[in-house]
C-alpha cells in the first residue's frame, strides 16, 4: 500500500509541475491534449457511475449539451457569470435526468431499451439545439462572448495553464466522487439492482430512489464537464456536445479503459485521445478520415479481445488469481 | 401547434402531399426496420451499424452506375450482393467472437464498426454528396406533386416485404428463424443448428439493407453521414413496433414517417424528428414492448 501511495504521489507531483517545465513551442499543444484528457476523463468517469451498474446510457451527450448551452446562453444573452450559470446548468441536467429516469425506473426499462431511450433523448437535445437556431446558432454553433485575455468572471483565460489546473482539480473531484460511491452502501445496493431488480426490491432496497439518485449524480457531473469544455474551447456546437456521436465516444473511452475501476475511464480516455491526436498529427490534413478509421478499427478489436477494458485486464493479470473473481464483479 | 393548424386550415393540399410523401418514405424505412428487427429478434443484438451497411451498398451502386456506367438494375443487384456479404461478414468477424459477452459489448462492437465505416467513407470518398441521377418525372396527382422515383421505391419495398413474409412463413429456414426469435433455448433442444440460423438471418438482414440501399439511392444522395441520419430513426421504429415483432415494425415505420413528413412541412425538418423521437420516448413508457403488445 505504501509503495502504491508513493507511486501515486510521484505521479501527482509530476502532473502538478508539468506545465512549468519549459517545453518550447510544443508546450501549448501538449497542454491542450492533457486538458482534453482531464475533461473527457471526468465526463467518462461520470458516465461510468451509471454504466458500471448496468444503466448503460447512450445519450450522455444530452447532459453535456444541456450543461454547455445553459452557461453559454446565459453568458452571451444575459451576461451571467458561468460561476452561477453552472448551477443552472447542473439543475437543468438533473431535471432532464429525472424526467427520463423516473419513467424508465417506474416502467422497468432496462438493458437495450434503456440504451435506446437515452439515445433518443440525446438526439432530441441535438435536434432541438439545431432547430432553435435563433438563439443557439443551429448547426453552426455559438462562440462565447469574449471578455479579454484573463477574466475570472467569464472563466476565460488565454493562458492554458489556468485551464490545466482547473481541469486537474475537477478531474480529481470526479475520482473522489467515484471512490466515495465505491466505498458506500449505495454501491452494494446498486450492484444488487444491476443484478436483479426484483430480488433487490425484495430485500428492502428502494430501487427507484437509488436509480434516480445515481442518474442525477451522473447527469450533474456530466453537465459540469460540458460547462468546463465549453469554457475552455469558448465555442459550442450541437454535433460535438450532443447527439449519438459524442455519446458513443464517451462510452467507448470508458469501455476501452474498463468501467469497473476508478482509473479505467481515465486510462481509456487518455488512450483514445492520444491515439486520435497521434493519428491526426501523423496523417494530417492529407488523409482526412484516416485517423478516425483506425480509431474505429482499434475500438472493435479491443472490445472483442479485451472485454473488461485495458486497465481492468491489466489489473486482473497483475492480481493474484484468488482476487480475480471479485475484480470482475 | 400554429404551424400544423395553419397547414390543416389553409393548405390542405400541402398536408395531403406531405402525408403521401410520408407514406412513400415509410415503405423504405420499413424495409430497413424489418431487416434490423429480424436480426434483433433472432440474435438479440442491436446492430447500431445497420444503416451504415446500407450506406456502403449505396456507394457501390453509385460507383457502378455513375462511374462505370452499369445499368441501374445490375448496380442494384451488386448492392444487394454486397449487403449479403456485409451481413455475413459482420456476423462472422464481429458478432461470433463475442456472442456470449454482455449485450453492451456487442452493441459497442457494432458501434465501433460504425465509426470505422463512417470514417473510411470520409477518407475514400470525401464528404461530398453523391447521387444517381435518374431522369424520372414528377407526377401530378390531383394537384399534388409526387416524385416517380419515390413511387417506384415504395412499390418495390412492398414487393420485397411480401417476399420476406413468404420466406419467413413458407420455407423451412424461415420457420426456423421465427422459432429462434421466439425461444432460443428451445430451438437448440429441437435439434436445429442455431449457428446456421444466425448466419442465414444475418445474410437476409444484409440483403434487406442492400435492397433498401437500391431504393434509397434513387431518392437521396449518399454521404458518409447517411447512416447517422437514418440510423437512430430505424432503431426507434424497431423498438416502437416491438423488438422482433415484424408487423409492429411495419406499422411503426409508417407512423414515424408520417410524423417526420408532416412535422417537417408544418414546422421544420428537425422538429419533425424531435416530435417523432419524443413520441418514441413517451410510447416506451406506455408500452415498453411495442405498440402491439398486450399491456401487462
Amino acid at each position: 500500500m505504501t509503495a502504491k501511495r508513493a507511486a501515486a504521489g510521484v505521479l501527482l507531483l509530476a502532473v502538478l509541475v508539468a506545465p512549468l517545465v519549459p517545453m518550447g513551442g510544443i508546450r501549448q499543444y501538449v497542454l491542450h491534449v492533457v486538458i482534453q484528457i482531464f475533461i473527457w476523463s471526468f465526463i467518462g468517469n461520470a458516465w461510468s457511475l451509471m454504466g458500471r451498474f448496468g444503466l448503460v446510457s447512450l445519450g450522455h451527450g444530452a447532459f453535456l449539451g444541456v450543461g454547455a448551452y445553459t452557461t453559454t446562453l446565459l453568458w452571451n444573452f444575459y451576461g451571467l457569470t458561468p460561476w452561477i450559470g453552472v448551477v443552472a446548468a447542473v439543475a437543468a441536467a438533473v431535471v432532464l435526468a429525472l424526467v427520463v429516469a423516473y419513467p424508465c425506473s417506474r416502467f422497468g426499462i432496462v438493458g437495450h431499451y434503456f440504451g435506446l431511450v437515452t439515445l433518443a433523448v440525446g438526439e432530441v437535445i441535438r435536434l432541438l439545439l439545431i432547430a432553435e437556431r435563433d438563439w443557439t446558432g443551429g448547426s453552426l454553433g455559438l462562440t462565447l462572448k469574449t471578455a479579454g485575455d484573463a477574466s475570472f468572471k467569464a472563466i476565460q483565460y488565454a493562458d492554458k495553464r489556468v485551464f490545466y489546473y482547473g481541469a486537474l482539480v475537477v478531474w480529481l473531484g470526479g475520482l473522489w466522487v467515484w471512490h466515495r460511491l465505491d466505498r458506500s452502501m449505495a454501491r452494494a445496493a446498486m450492484e444488487a439492482i444491476g443484478e436483479d431488480e426484483t430480488a433487490a426490491a425484495s430485500v428492502g432496497i428502494h430501487v427507484s430512489r437509488f436509480k434516480l439518485a445515481i442518474t442525477s449524480l451522473s447527469a450533474a457531473l456530466t453537465a459540469v464537464g460540458g460547462v468546463l469544455y465549453a469554457q475552455y474551447i469558448a465555442y459550442v456546437n450541437p454535433e460535438t456536445l450532443a447527439g449519438v456521436g459524442v455519446s458513443l465516444r464517451i462510452v467507448f473511452a470508458v469501455v476501452l479503459g474498463g468501467m469497473y475501476s476508478v482509473l479505467g475511464p481515465t486510462v481509456g480516455t487518455a488512450l483514445t485521445i492520444s491515439l486520435s491526436e497521434y493519428l491526426r498529427v501523423k496523417f494530417g490534413v492529407h488523409y482526412i478520415g484516416m485517423a478516425e478509421t483506425m480509431y474505429g478499427l482499434v475500438l472493435v478489436i479491443f472490445i472483442i479481445f479485451l472485454p473488461s477494458g485495458i486497465y481492468g485486464t491489466l489489473r486482473d493479470v497483475l492480481r493474484r488469481p484468488r482476487n480475480r473473481a471479485t475484480a470482475q464483479a | 401547434m400554429s404551424g400544423l393548424f395553419d397547414l390543416v386550415v389553409n393548405n390542405p393540399l400541402l398536408l395531403a402531399e406531405a402525408a403521401l410523401n410520408g407514406l412513400l418514405l415509410g415503405g423504405v424505412l420499413a424495409l430497413l426496420a424489418l431487416g434490423l428487427n429480424l436480426i434483433f429478434g433472432v440474435l438479440d443484438i442491436v446492430w447500431i451499424v445497420y444503416v451504415d451497411l446500407a450506406m456502403l451498398s449505396m456507394y457501390l451502386i453509385y460507383f457502378t452506375v455513375q462511374v462505370y456506367g452499369w445499368p441501374l438494375i445490375l448496380g442494384a443487384v451488386a448492392g444487394v450482393g454486397l449487403g449479403i456479404l456485409l451481413g455475413v461478414g459482420v456476423h462472422l468477424l464481429i458478432i461470433t467472437p463475442i456472442l456470449n459477452s454482455p449485450p453492451v459489448n456487442q452493441l459497442l462492437a457494432t458501434g465501433g464498426l460504425l465509426f470505422f465505416i463512417q470514417s473510411l467513407a470520409t477518407f475514400l470518398w470525401t464528404t461530398d454528396h453523391k447521387s444517381v441521377r435518374l431522369a424520372l418525372p414528377t407526377l401530378e396527382i390531383a394537384g399534388m406533386f409526387v416524385s416517380f422515383a419515390r413511387l417506384i421505391a415504395f412499390g418495390l419495398a412492398v414487393i420485397v416485404m411480401i417476399g420476406l413474409y413468404l420466406f419467413l412463413t413458407r420455407t423451412y429456414i424461415g420457420t426456423a428463424i421465427r422459432a429462434v426469435s421466439q425461444d432460443r433455448g428451445a430451438m437448440a433442444l429441437m435439434g436445429a443448428n442455431p449457428q446456421k440460423v444466425y448466419l442465414v438471418t444475418s445474410a437476409v438482414g444484409g440483403a434487406l439493407a442492400g435492397v433498401a440501399a437500391a431504393l434509397l439511392i434513387i431518392q437521396y444522395s449518399v454521404h458518409p453521414y447517411f447512416g447517422a441520419a437514418f440510423g437512430p430513426i430505424t432503431f426507434m421504429i424497431c423498438v416502437l413496433g416491438g423488438l422482433g415483432n415484424m408487423v409492429g415494425a411495419f406499422v411503426a415505420s409508417f407512423i414515424m414517417s408520417e410524423i417526420i413528413s408532416i412535422g417537417g412541412v408544418a414546422f421544420s425538418t428537425e422538429m419533425g424528428y424531435v416530435i417523432a423521437f419524443a413520441l418514441f420516448i413517451v410510447m416506451m413508457f406506455i408500452r415498453p414492448s411495442g405498440i402491439f403488445s398486450k399491456r401487462q
